[in-house]
């Protein structure tokens, strides 16, 4: 009975939810298949969405779906698909250089001390409990998420917002600048191939 | 404005757990139910339109025929493609079916929409709502359904490891993705209208007594019509139906994504089409025409929850006929020019005028000052638009022509 004495609710979805996170990020990496790879990332978005479910951010757990799932790993599918580059792949060749995979190993291991350390140095423990309502900051139970995040957006950080918009839109700008260029790249002369005019009729 | 089913409210027993096994078991049968009869439905009267008899073999005006085929489709062989990718090929007609179902959970199936009673029945002495579940965030789960269902077509396609099943996931992928922004977009109005996410209040603001007292409160008309209209020609793209269904174009691509499947699996496919096409019904109903709300007249309000929805559903379901029996299918460019270039600017518009207006409303300006500067700034937008799209097509046919020249 010992055993099932901490275990609420929250602990089990918390477990379940992460277990199937981590499960797509390994996926993510270990996947020769890049088909494979994105959908184990959608594995993941959901885990992550279920999490906040679990902590009643259900907007947020919303627009996970939608936006990253939804839309963000369709346009990935979709690139691979038309490119064609949908075939596995060999994961024993280094492209990028011997030293590549020690480094990204000490990165990765780096940025996932980061949390460990904040997670240990608070003494707390992951629970996946929600915050208790009394806390300084703690969200009003009374209205709905949304509309407390609709407001927030709206008023307190209404400038941080509209530049992150403003960023967005220059990024797509950007992309589509870029892609314009590439085309014009087409039309530099090269002394080699023969133009049409001088081609043989 | 934050209500909750009160099934939850007080403590959580065995009724209560029984009453949403009920509700789950009834809404999944429905939806079973109403799918077989879509099939038969549509078939009869495509049937009809096009002078034919259609199917009257199975039963009383041939209504046993789905039966009968979906019985088939059971004892054919399974075939799976040499070169197909395995496991994803088995998966993929699972995720064309969850999403239709979980969009049947958030709609609004009855109940009794006075104001004193906001929509909540009694069932074995407990007061809740006629629908499986209510999540504040009902109408974004419709939506997250709708981009969830991408993968089903997408990855059928793909998996099938030949080319016009490939071809045909391509072409869906890149249109569902497009018409889900004219969609998200149209929604938006209704969501201001209700001030809230959820079905139930959605149904709630338009119950009651309506404009001058003759016509219903119904979002269609409170929104303007153009959301309506939008709403449901992004709906069809979304369902892949004619005139839309570049998907699944039989003279260009066999059967499009599902070309390489066969049996069960195949009928999974055709099941989620189907349902796809009832649940989006249902939600035009809940978004627009006030779901189960409508005057009651004799015997138990109760009763006629379900049958102001029914009877609203038909028409939406009678008109996915209409359309598949009566247009020719969209060219590609066609597509992607009306989804980009018409409803994508015009719901986007539509919606900021709503907003508009809804800032000038509380904040007691002229309404028709406001109203006529909006539609002027809105012109002005529509002209740079169309400027920018002649300018664009311009420089594209001088750069061809220097091209050919050179």
């Amino acid at each position: 009975m010992n055993l099932l004495e901490g275990l609420t609710p929250e602990l089990v979805v918390f477990v379940l939810a992460g277990a199937v996170c981590i499960v797509g990020a390994l996926g993510v990496v270990l996947n020769a298949n890049p088909v494979h790879a994105a959908l184990s990332l959608v594995a993941t978005l959901f885990g992550v969405a279920v999490l906040f479910l679990a902590q009643e951010a259900n907007f947020l757990a919303a627009v996970q779906i939608i936006v990253y799932a939804g839309a963000i790993v369709v346009l990935f599918l979709f690139v691979l698909m038309l490119l064609g580059v949908d075939r596995a792949e060999d994961l024993s060749i280094d492209a990028l250089g011997r030293g590549q995979r020690v480094a990204a190993g000490i990165v990765g291991l780096g940025i996932l001390a980061l949390p460990l350390l904040a997670l240990a140095s608070t003494g707390g423990e992951a629970t996946g409990a929600r915050p208790p309502t009394t806390a300084p900051n703690a969200i009003d139970k009374t209205t709905p998420d949304i509309n407390q995040l609709g407001e927030s957006l709206f008023t307190t950080y209404l400038l941080a917002f509209e530049l992150t918009s403003v960023l967005l839109v220059i990024a797509v700008v950007g992309a589509v600048v870029l892609a314009r260029k590439v085309k014009r790249a087409d039309y530099v002369e090269d002394p080699l191939v023969p133009t049409v005019s001088e081609a043989p009729r | 404005m934050f209500a909750l089913d009160p099934l939850f409210s007080g403590n959580f027993d065995t009724t209560v757990l029984l009453i949403v096994l009920g509700k789950v078991v009834i809404a999944f049968a429905l939806l079973l139910v109403s799918v077989l009869f879509m099939i038969w439905f549509e078939r009869k009267l495509h049937a009809d339109m096009s002078n034919r008899l259609g199917p009257n073999r199975a039963g009383p005006f041939g209504i046993l025929q789905t039966l009968a085929d979906g019985i088939k489709f059971f004892f054919k062989e399974d075939l799976l493609p040499d070169r197909a990718d395995r496991r994803v090929f088995i998966l993929a007609p699972f995720l064309s079916l969850v999403p239709a179902f979980l969009v049947f959970s958030v709609i609004p199936l009855g109940g009794v929409f006075t104001a004193e009673k906001q929509g909540i029945v009694t069932i074995f002495g407990r007061e809740t709502y006629l629908q499986l579940a209510d999540p504040p965030i009902g109408v974004l789960l419709i939506l997250a359904c709708s981009s969830i269902a991408v993968y089903g077509v997408m990855l059928a396609g793909w998996s099938s490891g030949s080319k016009y099943p490939l071809l045909g996931s391509v072409r869906a992928s890149a249109q569902m993705v497009s018409y889900e922004a004219a969609l998200g977009l149209s929604v938006i109005a209704v969501v201001m209208l209700a001030g809230s996410l959820s079905t139930h209040d959605m149904v709630l603001v338009q119950a009651g007594e309506g404009f001058g007292g003759i016509l219903p409160r119904w979002n269609l008309i409170a929104a303007g019509v153009v959301p309506f209209v939008i709403f449901v020609i992004a709906g069809t793209a979304e369902l892949n139906r004619p005139p839309f269904d570049l998907v699944e174009a039989e003279q260009e691509l066999v059967g499009g994504f599902h070309t390489e499947y066969s049996s069960i699996r195949f009928a999974l496919f055709f099941l989620a089409e189907f349902m796809n096409t009832v649940t989006m019904s249902a939600i035009i109903v809940t978004l627009f025409l006030g779901g189960p709300a409508g005057p009651t007249f004799f015997g138990p309000a109760l009763m006629w929850g379900p049958i102001w929805f029914t009877s609203k559903l038909f028409i939406f379901l009678f008109m996915f006929v209409w359309l598949r029996a009566t247009l020719p299918r969209f060219r590609y460019d066609q597509l992607m020019d009306l989804g980009w270039k018409v409803l994508i600017p015009v719901s986007l518009g539509w919606m900021l005028l709503l907003a508009t207006l809804n800032v000038a409303g509380d904040a007691g300006w002229n309404t028709f000052v406001v109203a006529a500067a909006a539609v002027l700034i809105g012109l002005l937008a529509y002209l740079m638009l169309v400027g920018a799209i002649a300018t664009s097509a311009r420089r594209r046919e001088q750069a061809e022509l220097e091209g050919s020249i050179r």
